[in-house]
């Protein structure tokens, strides 16, 4: 089969999910109704979610399920961080942009890992160079300039569950 | 100068919450109270519009609106127990977040399609 | 004033917290210094408290048709709030809004002084 119509198929059946839940029921004119603006949906828009061929594997599932736990911790560090530095009357702030460098190749793991940077505590993805792999971070509370010290404290946290779920 | 500032924005915080929660409103559901803080979020948020000193802060503070008025339509859904105000506060979002894009492109100084 | 069941407290102790945070948000979108700073206090706490107060109603509201429309808006925001936030800093950067006094470093700057400029 080809991979554009496996990928409508998928796009289908989560478009059928999302109605149900979504509605709740079940009379005969809802579910033709969903029918319907399902395969609308697959039609046009289907060809995007699924663009390359890989095995499913359960690793990749645990994997994900630990990004998410870690991603919500982190969110969680972040809030009370930027709570405390805004009710602190000083406001203690040392802003800068700096180099961090990542080994993701991928552009849905490159999108991810600064997604994920732009949620954690005190730094915000300003821009990729995809050429040289690597991400310019502004940082609240700069605590090193150099290129080496700062990826230790920035990227690393999430590059190796995005490396086992992406790459 | 600048812990007076700070003093008197604490004071006001204070007196809000305490007439929000305490005084004002007697007897109405608590999900208004809470409306009525996100209401009180969104008079800093044209503070910043009206004050800012550049237009970059503008277009934060508009984008962040966005995010805000989607949790009052999830208070709205379930103070009033319609589940199409979170379908309200979907759209919304949605416009909001192309919204920030094309006016961050309109910022750069680029079209729309690099 | 009917009697609250328990996941009715859970679910008000939830948007309780989400909208602390989404009041921090908003209070360091005035007092922070520069555009920068301001993208990152309000970006944070803002997505994660309407995310928050999103949670909130699923818990609230249980498996009902409330909940999983939260579901999917929670899922939307974290998706495109730090997306957004991203184009913004870029934007700004691009057309030449200075940063704060406080700022230390500025390697962005220093790397685009260096290659030649590209027409656009």
């Amino acid at each position: 089969m080809k991979l554009e119509n496996k990928s409508r198929i998928v796009v289908f059946i989560l478009s059928c999910l999302v109605w149900f839940l979504i509605t709740l029921k079940f009379s005969l004119a809802s579910i033709v109704a969903g029918l319907i603006f399902s395969f609308i949906t697959a039609l046009f828009a289907g060809e995007i979610l699924i663009i390359t061929e890989r095995k499913f594997h359960l690793g990749r599932v645990i994997y994900t399920i630990g990004y998410i736990i870690k991603l919500f911790w982190e969110m969680l560090k972040a809030n009370f961080n930027v709570a405390y530095i805004v009710i602190h009357p000083k406001l203690p702030v040392k802003p800068g942009i700096v180099r961090v460098k990542t080994n993701l190749k991928r552009d849905s793991a490159l999108t991810m890992l600064a997604n994920s940077i732009t949620l954690t505590p005190g730094t915000l993805t300003v821009d990729i160079d995809k050429e040289k792999s690597i991400l310019y971070i502004h940082w609240i509370d700069v605590k090193s300039k150099e290129l080496e010290p700062a990826t230790r404290d920035i990227g690393s946290r999430f590059e190796k569950l995005l490396e086992e779920v992406f790459e | 100068m600048k812990i007076f500032k700070w003093l008197f924005g604490l004071i006001i915080i204070l007196a809000f919450l305490v007439l929000n929660f305490f005084v004002l409103f007697q007897g109405i559901d608590f999900s208004y109270k809470l409306i009525n803080v996100l209401l009180f979020c969104i008079v800093f948020i044209l503070i910043r519009v009206v004050k800012g000193p550049s237009v970059a802060d503008r277009i934060v503070a508009i984008d962040i609106l966005g995010v805000l008025i989607i949790g009052i339509c999830a208070l709205l859904a379930i103070a009033l127990n319609r589940s199409y105000y979170i379908d309200i506060g979907i759209a919304w979002g949605l416009q909001s977040f192309i919204g920030a894009m094309a006016l961050a492109k309109f910022l750069e100084g680029r079209s729309l399609d690099a | 004033m009917h009697s609250l069941a328990l996941n009715e407290i859970i679910g008000y102790v939830i948007i309780c917290f989400g909208i602390m945070f989404d009041f921090f948000g908003v209070l360091g979108l005035v007092r922070l210094p520069d555009v920068y700073n301001r993208l990152q206090a309000a970006t944070k706490c803002v997505t994660f408290g309407s995310a928050g107060i999103l949670i909130g109603v699923l818990v609230y509201s249980g498996f009902t048709p409330t909940g999983f429309k939260a579901i999917l808006c929670t899922v939307f925001i974290l998706l495109t709030s730090p997306v957004s936030a991203h184009a913004i800093a870029k934007a700004a950067h691009n057309s030449g809004i200075k940063m704060a006094q406080e700022t230390v470093v500025d390697h962005y700057l220093d790397d685009q002084n260096e290659k030649p400029k590209e027409d656009k």
